[in-house]
């Protein structure tokens, strides 16, 4: 990102400030649709991180729910109460404290699981390109194979498999084997980005002059080929983040995905489809509108970064 | 003398872009007459292939033709609607890219783009137009026609291919082809061989051709007349002989001067200094200016129009015939 | 040519090789395999029968073959949860599911190609940029999402279509079919339209984007150069171009709405594979997950398998190794 040209060679700037009058931020301040998705973003990650001060209600705890409260609609509809904002479910539960909480679990699944990707993902690339020959085939091989398959199925096989070793498994284990899951489906992109571009610089004369000097690959591949790969996997990561959500949502619309205890923004829209007939259409609306939403800034905004980070375009 | 088959006058083509508008043709006049050939020649970014695109009427947006006319045996053509346009190429304007490889449709065969065009322009039945286009395919020099024209692109050489793309070029029985760059792309000794079919298909068939190339060579073999390009604009014009060998404008005698001789000893090659400005730093009055070894004040401040100076028209205030320096 | 198919063949083979040999671990080490094989209602007797049978003391490689024929014929053992075979529940519900994903894959061919090309061709106009911003949306909706608003709107509100269930099927030996009767085709509309969804946005950007990549190339400026009519250049030369890269992705799709149908089919109860496999999934159903996923993997590969013939049979430069001369 280019520096302030402008400024006089002996001040310092930060390297925030060079971020603020670099292109990027430029780019993202002229567009109206980057900074609503992003403003949309942050709006749902306050409430997810703050849900207990920010939600008017404590949905789970069971002390605090009123069954003569239950199914009543949003404030605004006739019925409803103003205590209750968006309406309440079969067993009394404000909908709109039920929606943050259920989004701090959307979002935690969604992060980590991308995190690991990353992990795996980046690890495996600068193995294949560093080491090269057979390894390289192999884990290319494996990356092509597992390509070939939809991401709903490898979760769902790991996730049954996960459940048939361990049909009594604490919560956090579910939690683990559901991001590991959802983990599984997503580092393929990594790994070849990574690996084209660890091939690129291996190939370079200084590194081979590093290696004969008897620099470690490990720094070599730290030094020189993680900065080149930071900028495509941002933007990987963040397209990678919405499809991540959404499987976490399917898995728990599906019933194998987080624990009942936990609900996620997918159980909620399960919980609300039994009642979707008898007219109570507000327990699966809001939790939809709210995964469409979040799904969508992200993919706004991993849209707009790989615009603004691609130097053909501009 | 017979009316020109093609005449440009005063044509100026713009680009408005977000930090402003570029002129890359800055009034530029020349004709063509029937049956003959042109060489335009000219550095890289000279607007060489922009005059030929803008004749065709294949100008990519945003760029546009802002002022001046273009005529086509007496029928002004610049300012037509599409389909009209869309009908006057090929018919009687071909075209002849520069690579012959990208210039084709991989997925159909020779054979079949040729009877495409064909039947576009001409009323032939489906079987007469086959039998021109093994015709075309003949006369273009390609063996064995026959079963060549169900051959696909890619399994024709370089030199074969663009063969190919005179012929279809010629399809229609144009009475001018713009050729931009025809040879750029191919070996030098194919480069012989397509320039000769070029010249001869086009005598037979009484065709003009506007020879867009940067390769004085190309240039001294096929031309009638030349027009060397300078930064979006003509610096001289005239007979291929006159501007060789008695160039009037400095930037054409340095162009001359720098070719190498084969019977000269020389140490270094000769160059002009500086380079040709870029479109959005186009010096006033002669573009040449910053770089012409005879430029006086005048050359500053008045553009120079195109005058005739001994055999050649040059657009300059100290043409070097005028001042004998050289 | 001969080399380059049999080559994919081997390739093949391998893979689902690896994907028996993962069911093969499933089946003996997760669970217990004799339960697996006869049901959790299987007498002590008829078990160390069966476990001297299947020769569980034999070693791995020998199990692991016996495990592969059996797979091969399609017997798995009997569905935990069910109590059936496994190859009856699959073969009944086989067709539910493969009658879905051909309609869906037939929807978003056939509107997606359309869409993607007028989107091309219109570009910059407000329609285009419209059906654009669109396919960004539909990237965005889950599938299960799409569904219930379906059925929210089609079912509960407007009252027009069936929410749940493939209504009537005609029978032909094993086969059932939806397609012939009007209330199957009625049931089969909105599960079909939202399976069809994600697959539609996808083609849809790839059509524009592939479409757009053609225009810039130098033969299309040949042919407008030739006089070609607009028809010629964009339904003929460009189109044709652009289909060749979007058969292969929209082959491999196929196997991906057989996947996808998984979600579907929970929301509309579609007793299809997917229902099935779900409910496996739930219920630790071994038997019937290691199935399922031979069963996938083989239409993968041989989806795989018949894309890349078919890119043979349209590209002719993979066709012919040109002579040139």
């Amino acid at each position: 990102m280019a520096a302030d040209a402008t400024s006089s060679p002996a001040a310092p700037t930060s390297a925030l400030r060079r971020f603020f009058a670099g292109d990027v931020w430029h780019s993202f301040r002229s567009s109206p649709v980057a900074m609503l998705a992003a403003a949309i973003t942050a709006v749902c990650l306050v409430c997810a991180l703050f849900a207990e001060v920010v939600a008017p209600h404590n949905p789970f705890d069971l002390a605090t729910l009123e069954l003569m409260d239950s199914l009543k609609p949003p404030a605004w509809i006739e019925g409803g109460e103003s205590k209750y904002l968006l309406g309440t479910d079969g067993q009394g539960r404000d909908i709109l404290s039920a929606l943050m909480y259920g989004t701090r679990i959307s979002l935690l699944v969604g992060i980590a699981s991308v995190i690991l990707s990353i992990l795996i993902g980046v690890s495996l690339g600068l193995l294949a390109g560093f080491v090269g020959g057979r390894m390289d085939a192999l884990i290319m091989r494996i990356c092509d194979v597992m390509l070939s398959f939809p991401s709903i199925l490898v979760a769902l096989m790991i996730s049954g498999i996960g459940r048939s070793l361990y049909p009594h498994a604490p919560d956090m284990l579910a939690f683990v084997v559901l991001v590991l899951a959802i983990s599984l489906t997503g580092w393929v992109q990594y790994a070849r980005t990574v690996r084209g571009s660890t091939l690129v610089e291996r190939n370079k004369e200084y590194v081979q002059a590093a290696r004969v000097i008897g620099v470690g690959s490990l720094r070599i591949m730290r030094r020189h080929v993680l900065p080149n790969v930071l900028g495509p996997v941002l933007v990987l990561a963040t397209i990678q983040i919405a499809s991540a959500i959404i499987t976490e949502a399917t898995l728990s619309f599906l019933g194998v995905g987080v624990p009942p205890t936990s609900p996620s923004l997918g159980t909620l829209i399960r919980n609300g489809n039994d009642t979707l007939f008898s007219g109570e259409w507000w327990i699966t609306a809001w939790p939809s509108l709210t995964l469409v939403l979040i799904t969508l800034s992200v993919n706004l905004l991993g849209d707009w970064l790989r615009d603004a980070l691609n130097p053909r375009l501009r | 003398m017979t009316a020109p088959l093609l005449e440009v006058s005063h044509l100026r083509v713009e680009f408005p872009t977000r930090h402003g508008t570029l002129l890359a043709l800055d009034d530029i006049s020349f004709s063509i007459a029937p049956g003959e050939i042109l060489g335009v020649v000219g550095e890289s970014g000279a607007g060489k292939s922009l005059t030929g695109a803008a004749i065709i009427g294949l100008l990519d947006p945003p760029g546009r033709i802002a002022a001046g006319e273009i005529r086509l045996a007496g029928r002004r053509i610049d300012n037509l609607p599409y389909e009209q346009m869309r009908r006057i190429r090929g018919k009687e304007i071909g075209a002849v890219f520069q690579d012959p490889l990208t210039s084709l449709n991989p997925l159909y065969t020779v054979g079949r783009q040729l009877v495409e065009t064909i039947t576009t322009h001409l009323d032939l039945t489906a079987s007469q137009a086959r039998a021109r286009a093994v015709e075309l395919l003949a006369s273009t020099g390609i063996p064995a026609p026959e079963a060549r024209v169900d051959h696909f692109p890619h399994q024709f050489s370089g030199g074969m291919r663009q063969r190919v793309v005179i012929a279809l070029a010629l399809a229609a029985n144009p009475k001018l082809i713009v050729a931009d760059e025809p040879t750029t792309a191919l070996d030098v000794s194919i480069q012989a061989q397509i320039i000769a079919l070029l010249k001869k298909v086009c005598k037979e068939q009484g065709a003009a051709v506007m020879l867009v190339t940067h390769d004085m060579g190309v240039i001294a073999e096929t031309c009638d007349r030349v027009a060397v390009m300078y930064a979006g604009r003509i610096a001289e014009i005239g007979p291929v002989a006159a501007v060789i060998h008695r160039p009037a404008h400095p930037y054409t005698a340095g162009l001359m001067g720098s070719i190498p001789a084969m019977d000269e000893d020389r140490e270094r090659l000769l160059q002009i200094d500086g380079a040709m400005p870029r479109l959005t730093a186009i010096p006033p009055g002669c573009a040449f200016n910053p770089r012409c070894p005879h430029v006086v004040e005048r050359c500053h401040s008045e553009r120079p129009e195109l005058a005739l100076v001994g055999a050649t028209s040059a657009a300059c205030w100290r043409p070097v015939t005028l001042e004998g320096a050289r | 040519m001969l080399v380059f198919i049999l080559r994919r063949v081997v390739q093949a083979v391998v893979v689902m090789l690896s994907v028996a040999f993962i069911a093969f671990m499933l089946f003996q080490y997760v669970g217990d395999p004799v339960t697996n094989l006869l049901g959790q209602d299987a007498t002590d007797e008829q078990r160390t029968a069966l476990r001297k049978d299947l020769g569980l003391d034999q070693p791995f490689p020998a199990q692991f073959a016996r495990f592969v024929v059996n797979a091969a014929q399609g017997e798995f053992g009997i569905s935990l949860r069910q109590g059936r075979k496994v190859s009856a529940l699959i073969v009944e519900r086989f067709p539910a599911t493969l009658e879905l994903a051909l309609v869906a894959g037939f929807i978003a061919l056939g509107l997606g190609i359309p869409l993607g090309v007028y989107a091309a061709l219109r570009r910059g106009k407000a329609s285009a940029q419209v059906l654009m911003a669109g396919t960004l949306f539909g990237v965005s909706l889950p599938n299960f999402v799409i569904g219930i608003v379906l059925i929210w709107v089609f079912a509960v509100e407007l009252k027009w279509l069936p929410s749940f269930g493939r209504g009537e099927v005609v029978a032909f030996g094993s086969w059932t079919t939806g397609l012939l009767t009007r209330d199957g085709l009625l049931h089969l509309i909105l599960p079909a339209f939202t399976l069809s969804a994600f697959q539609l946005t996808l083609i849809m950007r790839l059509v524009r984007a592939e479409m757009l990549e053609v225009l810039r190339a130098d033969y299309i400026r040949f042919a407008r150069a030739r006089g070609l009519t607009d028809r010629s250049v964009y339904f003929g030369h460009a189109l044709k171009n652009t289909l060749v890269p979007v058969i292969t992705i929209t082959g491999l799709q196929l196997g991906s709405l057989i996947a996808f149908a998984i979600i579907t089919e929970q929301v509309f109860q579609w007793p299809g594979m997917g229902f099935l496999f779900i409910q496996a999934v739930q219920f630790a159903d071994i038997p019937v997950m290691a199935a399922y996923l031979c069963l996938i993997s083989l239409i993968f590969v041989v989806i795989n398998l018949g894309v890349d013939l078919l890119y043979f049979a349209v590209d002719p430069r993979l066709r012919v190794e040109g002579k040139s001369h």
